[in-house]
């Protein structure tokens, strides 16, 4: 009998706008851009200027936390554009593509011929080892360290996300080679989590060398920190690194073709657009000409990734290196008359305050609006309703804001993220941000204890 | 309708700078901001985290509980009517039910309505312009907190409590209960019971639920049930169906077990009380019942454990008191521990010392206390989880 994960806590919360997974597009834009400040522990050197040629794998950036990662150019073509911010903070470098062919080779290899420290390097020169990344922390993952094991949630359960699994298996020949790439890089195992209703589990079974688990239930059962939880959780002084079944494919091509190419499978989708649907595009490339002519009238949010824990990115934006969804959804700046008096038929609530829960199958056209002031932490099993973990939430949260790092470690600080927390930022009474708080809680924990 | 939305938006924009940093209404800024998200839910929106937010805010749950209180408020006024109308001259010795069909529901109501109103009005106005001030002072948000605690105030006091008193009372909760600790979500104590608690040991003579309010000129109400229990009179006790459907003599809101239980299912329903923490509450109840009725050394030991639940403030207290989310553990095994406790520290209260005819107050307000001692052994039995995890791989 095959086992089960079920994840009994979350909420799956329906958007207006999804995605029509049949109208599979294709399209590379000119217009690329490399944004530092989307990777976690990296410390950008700048290391071309406006007006320089690059090709495609060229480095852009160095990072000078470990002078072995390397961002590098997505596209061959004309550095247009530095972008700094305060301080001089590196925000972006842009990059037009030129339409020439060139391209660094890094070289074919068969990940069954070299040895890990070979593949280690090449991943770091050819500037796709940001795709490793590790818990804990959710940061990029060390170069020097040997994971437990890599785990890979191959079905995304955040809202208006769809399957990729089309694109899987049109690329079955990359993603093995990439996995046998990672099978390499840990003595454990390779697992794969995938959803028991939602994901066809014909897909994965011809791959060797991992390990598939099942899982079912509401989001957040696609995060990987809650598979990682179940599967087998992070310990203290143990590490584990993840990435999603699209970066496998990039590090498969890699090693197959010997190419920089990180293509995306990105669901394009959100109530505002007025065409929804599947495109592929390489990561890093811009959304303008995605965005022209497809948006409905009014304010919107453009965000690059899914609607709880994606980033704004605008209308000019890019999509980010790690992030295989556009959700545009409706700006919220508006003053509500009586919002919190009056009935609230067209607004999504995960308590029965609201008629919401009578239409559990409805599709909401949420906006951005805050719905109401910041307030102390009031209400206490809300958090515990849609946050599957044995982790005391409150709790956790409370030992980050007090700063205790000896609670929140012993509080389960290890094996989250704060896309873990998105949901209970979502369903909290109290307006708490609990995504920055746990944001700031690992950026302290990784400033004194290194 | 619409016009007058937008010209009072038009109205709160006009005004809005005066109260700015540095201008003349400055000392007023809280205050203006609680009226303008009172009456319009700000337009803020999400910059960081989540994009989306529930629609749900502490008003609205707030408001939720002063809907789950309504049945108990507008039953407590008729019960006000009908006790005092049972002991006026010309109905003595007529059950409620006579006296209903006898002086009409109408004067019955108007009567209860008359006495409770001006206590709503007192806990509200002594309470709010307390919270105002504070926010003033330390600058932040007027919490919408005491719009529950100022309902449950006046449905927890007996219905002939001097207004000065209760004004004592509700301004010594809100500052000494809440206030000092930060406002609410940071205090210990259930500040409506605090206020119940400070009129009770400050004015005994006034609140005792024995003699001296059928004694009083202007009597409302006979001796409670629990008076009467305490004084082992236990034959003397009102009827089963009586005290369910609370025409019974008592404080204002706690009586009618059957309108507490509508306000129950609105809460429980709604997710906003803890079903969790109101069963542990009544199967610590019926525990210590059960031990008492074993141990039988007098009559009120005897008591039956129904009797218990119905009479008194059991029930009320039970859905609305001990079911406060800040004061209650947070937990979910602490919210079993400390629902059981307090059920049966109340029973044991009751029944082992009649000068505190009412124990479910002193029980509630005792486990308030101790809730972060409970919280904190479940929170250390994680760590161990935790920590056992660790120690199982090294092996």
């Amino acid at each position: 009998m095959r086992k089960i994960y079920k994840i009994r806590k979350g909420l799956d919360i329906n958007l207006k706008g999804e995605v029509k997974t049949d109208d599979i597009r294709s399209h590379v834009p000119d217009l690329f851009a490399v944004e530092p400040a989307r990777f976690r522990l990296m410390k950008p050197r700048l290391l071309v200027q406006e007006g320089d040629l690059v090709e495609c794998g060229t480095p852009l950036i160095q990072n000078k936390l470990d002078e072995r990662m390397f961002l590098t150019s997505p596209v061959t073509g004309l550095v247009k554009r530095v972008i700094r911010g305060d301080k001089r903070k590196l925000l972006s470098v842009e990059i037009e593509a030129d339409k020439k062919e060139s391209k660094i080779n890094f070289g074919k290899s068969d990940p069954s011929l070299i040895d890990r420290e070979a593949m280690i390097a090449k991943l770091l020169k050819s500037g796709l080892w940001p795709l490793l990344r590790q818990r804990p922390y959710a940061i990029i993952a060390n170069p020097d360290d040997t994971p437990r094991d890599i785990f890979i949630s191959a079905f995304d359960s955040a809202p208006l996300a769809v399957s990729d699994h089309a694109f899987i298996q049109k690329n079955s020949e990359s993603f093995q080679v990439g996995i046998d790439v990672l099978k390499k890089l840990t003595p454990g195992k390779v697992y794969i989590g995938l959803h028991a209703e939602k994901t066809d589990e014909l897909v994965y079974a011809p791959f060797k060398n991992v390990e598939l688990r099942l899982f079912s239930g509401p989001h957040p059962s696609g995060n990987v920190g809650v598979q990682i939880h179940h599967i087998a959780p992070v310990n203290k002084g143990e590490t584990v690194w993840y990435l999603y079944p699209q970066d496998v494919v990039a590090i498969g091509k890699l090693f197959l073709t010997g190419y920089r190419e990180i293509t995306r499978f990105v669901s394009v989708a959100g109530s505002e657009l007025k065409d929804t649907y599947m495109v592929e595009m390489p990561a890093e490339s811009s959304l303008e000409w995605l965005l022209a002519g497809n948006i409905k009238e009014g304010d919107v949010r453009v965000i690059s990734g899914n609607a709880l824990s994606g980033t704004h990115v605008g209308k000019q934006g890019f999509l980010g290196f790690y992030e295989t969804m556009l959700t545009v959804i409706p700006e919220g700046k508006y003053f509500d008359f009586f919002g919190w008096a009056a009935p609230g038929l067209n607004k999504h609530s995960a308590s029965r305050a609201f008629p919401a829960f009578l239409t559990p199958k409805r599709k909401f056209r949420l906006d951005t609006n805050f719905h109401g002031g910041e307030r102390a932490f009031v209400l206490s099993d809300q958090y515990d309703k849609v946050f599957p973990f044995d982790i005391l939430p409150v709790y956790l949260l409370k030992a980050i804001l007090a700063g205790d790092i000896d609670k929140m470690e012993k509080l389960g600080i290890y094996e989250v993220a704060e896309e873990d927390f998105a949901l209970c930022e979502y369903v909290c009474t109290s307006k708490i941000e609990s995504q920055q708080i746990v944001r700031d809680g690992i950026d302290l924990m990784i400033k004194e204890m290194s | 309708m619409i016009s007058m939305k937008k010209g009072l938006r038009k109205f709160l924009d006009k005004i809005k700078p005066s109260f700015q940093k540095g201008k003349k209404l400055y000392f007023l800024h809280s205050t203006f901001d609680a009226f303008e998200t009172f009456m319009f839910v700000p337009d803020k929106v999400t910059e960081k985290g989540a994009h989306i937010r529930d629609a749900i805010d502490l008003k609205r749950t707030m408001t939720v509980v002063i809907v789950a209180l309504l049945p108990a408020l507008v039953f407590g006024m008729f019960n006000v009517g009908v006790q005092h109308f049972l002991l006026k001259k010309e109905f003595i010795g007529m059950s409620w039910q006579e006296v209903i069909s006898a002086a009409g529901i109408w004067p019955l109501f108007w009567y209860g309505f008359l006495k409770v109103l001006p206590i709503i009005i007192v806990s509200y106005v002594v309470g709010l312009g307390i919270e105002f001030m504070f926010a003033q002072i330390k600058g932040h948000e007027v919490n919408e907190g005491f719009l529950v605690t100022g309902m449950l105030i006046p449905l927890i006091v007996p219905p002939t409590t001097p207004l000065w008193m209760l004004a004592v009372a509700v301004a010594f909760a809100v500052v000494f209960g809440k206030e000092v600790f930060g406002g609410t979500g940071m205090n210990i104590m259930n500040p409506a019971l605090l206020a119940r608690a400070f009129l009770f040991f400050a004015y005994p003579s006034h609140m005792s639920g024995d003699a001296p309010w059928s004694v009083a000129a202007d009597a409302v109400s006979g001796p409670t049930p629990l008076a009467q229990a305490a004084s082992y009179n236990v034959d003397q006790m009102p009827s089963l169906m009586d005290s369910f459907l609370g025409f019974i003599p008592g404080s204002i809101g706690e009586t009618s077990v059957a309108m507490v239980l509508i306000g129950a299912l609105i809460l429980i329903f709604t997710g906003i009380g803890s079903l969790r923490i109101m069963l542990s509450v009544i199967a610590g109840g019926v525990l210590m019942s059960f031990i008492m009725n074993a141990w039988g050394a007098n009559a009120y030991m005897e008591m039956p454990p129904l009797w218990h639940l119905l009479v008194g403030g059991f029930a009320f207290g039970t859905v609305f008191m001990a079911t406060d989310p800040v004061t209650a553990a947070q937990t979910q095994w602490g919210k079993i521990i400390y629902g059981l406790l307090i059920g049966m520290f109340t029973i044991l209260l009751r029944v082992l010392n009649p000068a505190y005819p009412e124990g479910m107050m002193l029980a509630i307000l005792m486990m308030n206390v101790f809730a972060p001692l409970i919280d904190h052994y479940v929170v250390e039995t994680n760590i161990r989880r935790r920590l056992r995890r660790v120690k199982q791989e090294i092996k």
